[in-house]
């Protein structure tokens, strides 16, 4: 085996090629806010649309639907650079999530109804899979589609309840999973993957306020939706092979790498700028040390995922192994968020509202002090979505390890 | 050895406790604290006249209850427990614990009537937590003092009724020499405010000093002298916030067996796999650990060194059960409609206040190992 872990010449002219379009498109009004939770719809689809129109918006897509057909190298190039710019990536839902779903498992209909809408940033979608009753147990989830045929038509009667749903609110499309077999025998074996308009009668949209104060997640009612047929991805009670497909997607890109290294750069400029007993805080030891600590937990993290995209090159699926990304992704940036607000001291108490609407007048001691409490208690939440983490443990000790 | 408290001791715990249960639940709690004020006078006002809680701590010679730093921990538990916004802290263990020093009975006299609410004005944007580090300054100006500068993130600076403040009367920036303490009416002229609520469901307040003019009076001690006190009654304050956290723990601990023990997955509540149990006997021992610090603590004072030894083990405890409380209770525990987000969100900021868990284990390092 021959390894080779540097970039070629093409590959440093790709990267400046990424830059400098970056530099030159990436929205103005976008730079200046601190995160998403500042953005209207528009403004956070405004990158993705820039994207799209360039053909960069899917990477990760086989080139036929809309993907650059960028080797992995060049992919690891344009997260790098997409986060050292700190631009707002698309959001997930279409791009990783219910995109490859459909070019996988869709008809030819739907590909062509569906992914020119998420490459081009128009659609917004949601994920409707977490039930108040159904979370790291998913498949026990019991929203039910039951079949009826109206004028000759086929159609779904969607009953029950969502919860988790993340920007819902501004949805056009849902991928929901739903009961369509209550009498399957195994709870998996009776699930369906249903397309879902947002705007059909009988959907109600309500506000769950998580800690940071933040209007992000939902919980999404159906009564009486009703959804014709030919919006159900794959087979009828096959969904959850669709389900766990889209699991194993969302986990591989869920390491964040590119996005922790800018964390880590962001702490240690915070810390040179914070005095600790009239030092820089970086110059203390037990904080350069925990600083010292996430580098080289990231490192270990970023070659992991290094040798996991070579192997998807070469033709290995995101496997069980990418529960391992997610679990040590999800923890450095907790560790992050964790340190960033012990490096801003006293300024991490003052409840920050956000420069929007009802957001404060001014802001109380250094900018980058603004967002550091509800980010960190925001943050708890990777560890819990997407498959918890000890979810995520058991999956490698039952399927990797097959203890 | 005795871990027994006294029978004075246990009524005042067990009256709080009832009056917490009956007034202030958790709605009642985050009405209050959600209320344009942020605190209750009403609340406060029956802690003054119903319980007679505020006079627990000081001696009978003052007018209290022939109590002390014992009865400051026991409330203090409770205010963990219950989330409790109002000036507890403030006023009685810091602002009591500078009328006791100082020997002020009319201080005294006020909080225990509860007329008198107490904010501690000491930290600096520039300072950290270095007490020394003060750049506001007071210069003697016929007979009384005028002061400069800008403190921050005065805790419980909107509901206070005095302020006392550590100002520079001589000496450099970070200086113990020099370091003088003030106790100025909230609304002395040249004193400017900006309220603000805290992520913890706390208030506080940049306060800016613009020439204002305080009698001779306010100052407590001598001049240039405050430093040793001031760290003194910190220490007291950081066994009050040790005692805060002993309450969140146990209190986040009892909410996450129960959530456990009720929430069903894979057909059987969650409490039952393994590895939940060992995280909640993980999340236990750290409860009870902090409780023997806090003990230990209490009745080493005014050892500095127990003091932070105390607080960087708590701090650390603080944060492993906080956050593994939250991941317990899944979804459920970043919502806001949930009391454990809010216990895990003071527990948080509480493990910064008056210095981090680094902070205090590099101070017990420099105590004691050189």
């Amino acid at each position: 085996m021959k390894m080779d872990l540097s970039f070629t010449p093409e590959e440093e002219a790709f990267r400046e090629e990424v830059r400098s379009f970056i530099a030159d498109n990436y929205p103005a009004k976008l730079k200046e806010v601190g995160g998403r939770e500042d953005l209207g719809k528009d403004d956070m689809l405004a990158w993705h649309q820039i994207l799209g129109k360039k053909g960069w918006s899917v990477p990760s897509w086989p080139k036929e639907y809309g993907g650059t057909g960028w080797n992995p190298t060049q992919k690891y190039i344009w997260n790098e650079e997409s986060a050292r710019a700190e631009t707002i990536p698309p959001l997930p839902f279409g791009v990783s999530m219910v995109g490859p779903v459909i070019y996988t498992f869709g008809t030819p209909e739907q590909k062509e109804r569906f992914l020119p809408g998420i490459v081009a940033g128009t659609t917004w979608w949601c994920q409707g899979y977490s039930e108040p009753g159904a979370g790291s147990d998913l498949a026990s989830l019991k929203t039910k589609a039951e079949r009826v045929t109206e004028d000759g038509k086929d159609y779904y009667i969607v009953n029950g309840q969502k919860t988790w749903t993340t920007l819902a609110q501004h949805a056009d499309w849902g991928f929901f999973l739903v009961r369509t077999d209550p009498n399957a025998a195994k709870p998996q074996e009776g699930i369906s993957f249903l397309l879902i308009d947002m705007k059909t009668p009988g959907i109600t949209v309500r506000p769950i306020i998580t800690l940071g104060g933040e209007h992000e997640v939902n919980e999404v009612w159906l009564d009486n939706v009703k959804v014709p047929a030919e919006n159900r991805i794959y087979e009828e009670n096959k969904g959850w092979t669709c389900a766990k497909f889209l699991l194993a997607h969302e986990r591989s890109g869920i390491a964040g790498v590119a996005r922790s290294k800018v964390g880590i750069d962001r702490i240690k400029k915070i810390a040179s700028t914070e005095l600790d007993e009239d030092q820089p805080l970086i110059e203390n030891p037990f904080f350069k040390r925990k600083v010292a600590e996430l580098e080289v937990d990231l490192a270990a993290l970023e070659f992991t995922e290094l040798r996991t995209l070579a192997g998807e090159a070469a033709g290995k699926g995101p496997g069980p192994e990418s529960s391992l990304l997610k679990v040590k992704g999800t923890e450095i940036q907790q560790r992050i968020q964790e340190l960033v607000l012990e490096a801003v001291g006293h300024y991490g108490a003052p409840y920050f509202r956000g420069y929007g609407e009802g957001g404060n007048e001014y802001a109380i001691g250094p900018d980058y002090a603004q967002r550091a409490a509800p980010t960190y208690f925001n943050g708890r939440k990777t560890s819990i979505y997407g498959g918890s983490n000890e979810i995520q443990r058991g999956i490698i000790a039952k399927m990797v390890l097959g203890l | 050895m005795n871990f027994d408290f006294t029978e004075t001791q246990t009524m005042v715990r067990d009256t709080l406790q009832r009056f917490l249960k009956d007034r202030y639940d958790f709605e009642s709690r985050q009405k209050i604290s959600r209320s344009e004020k942020g605190w209750s006078p009403e609340i406060w006002k029956a802690f003054a006249e119903e319980l007679g809680i505020l006079g627990a701590s000081f001696s009978e010679d003052q007018g209290g209850l022939g109590g002390g730093q014992i009865e400051n921990m026991i409330v203090m538990e409770e205010v963990g427990r219950s989330l409790v916004v109002e000036p507890y802290l403030s006023t009685v263990v810091i602002g009591g614990g500078f009328a006791r020093e100082y020997d002020r009975t009319d201080i005294v006299e006020g909080i225990i009537g509860g007329e008198m609410r107490i904010a501690f004005a000491w930290a600096e944007p520039k300072g950290r937590f270095d007490p020394d580090h003060v750049e506001v300054t007071a210069k003697e100006k016929d007979g009384g003092f005028v002061l400069n500068g800008h403190k921050a993130v005065v805790r419980d600076a909107p509901s206070a009724t005095h302020l006392v403040v550590t100002a520079r009367t001589g000496g450099g920036t970070t200086d113990a020499e020099g370091v003088s303490l003030f106790l100025i009416p909230a609304d002395s002229a040249g004193v400017q405010r900006r309220d603000y609520p805290l992520v913890d469901g706390g208030i506080a307040s940049e306060v800016y000093f613009e020439n204002a003019e305080v009698s001779h009076d306010a100052l407590l001690g001598e001049a240039g002298k405050a430093s040793a006190t001031v760290r003194k009654v910190m220490d007291e304050a950081v066994v009050g916030l040790c005692a805060e956290a002993v309450g969140l723990m146990q209190q986040m601990n009892e909410l996450t067996q129960s959530y456990t023990k009720e929430r069903k997955q894979f057909g059987v509540p969650i409490s039952k796999f393994q590895v939940l149990q060992h995280r909640m006997v993980d999340m236990f021992m750290e409860a009870e650990q902090a409780l023997s610090m806090t003990y230990m603590a209490v009745n080493k004072l005014p050892d500095t060194a127990s003091v932070a030894m105390a607080k960087a083990k708590i701090g650390k405890g603080i944060t492993f059960v906080g956050q593994n409380a939250v991941q317990l209770h899944g979804g459920n525990g970043i919502s806001d409609e949930y009391a454990i987000g809010h216990y895990f969100k003071r527990g948080t900021i509480l493990e910064g206040q008056f210095g981090t868990t680094d902070h205090y284990l590099r101070r017990y390092e420099r105590l004691t190992l050189g």
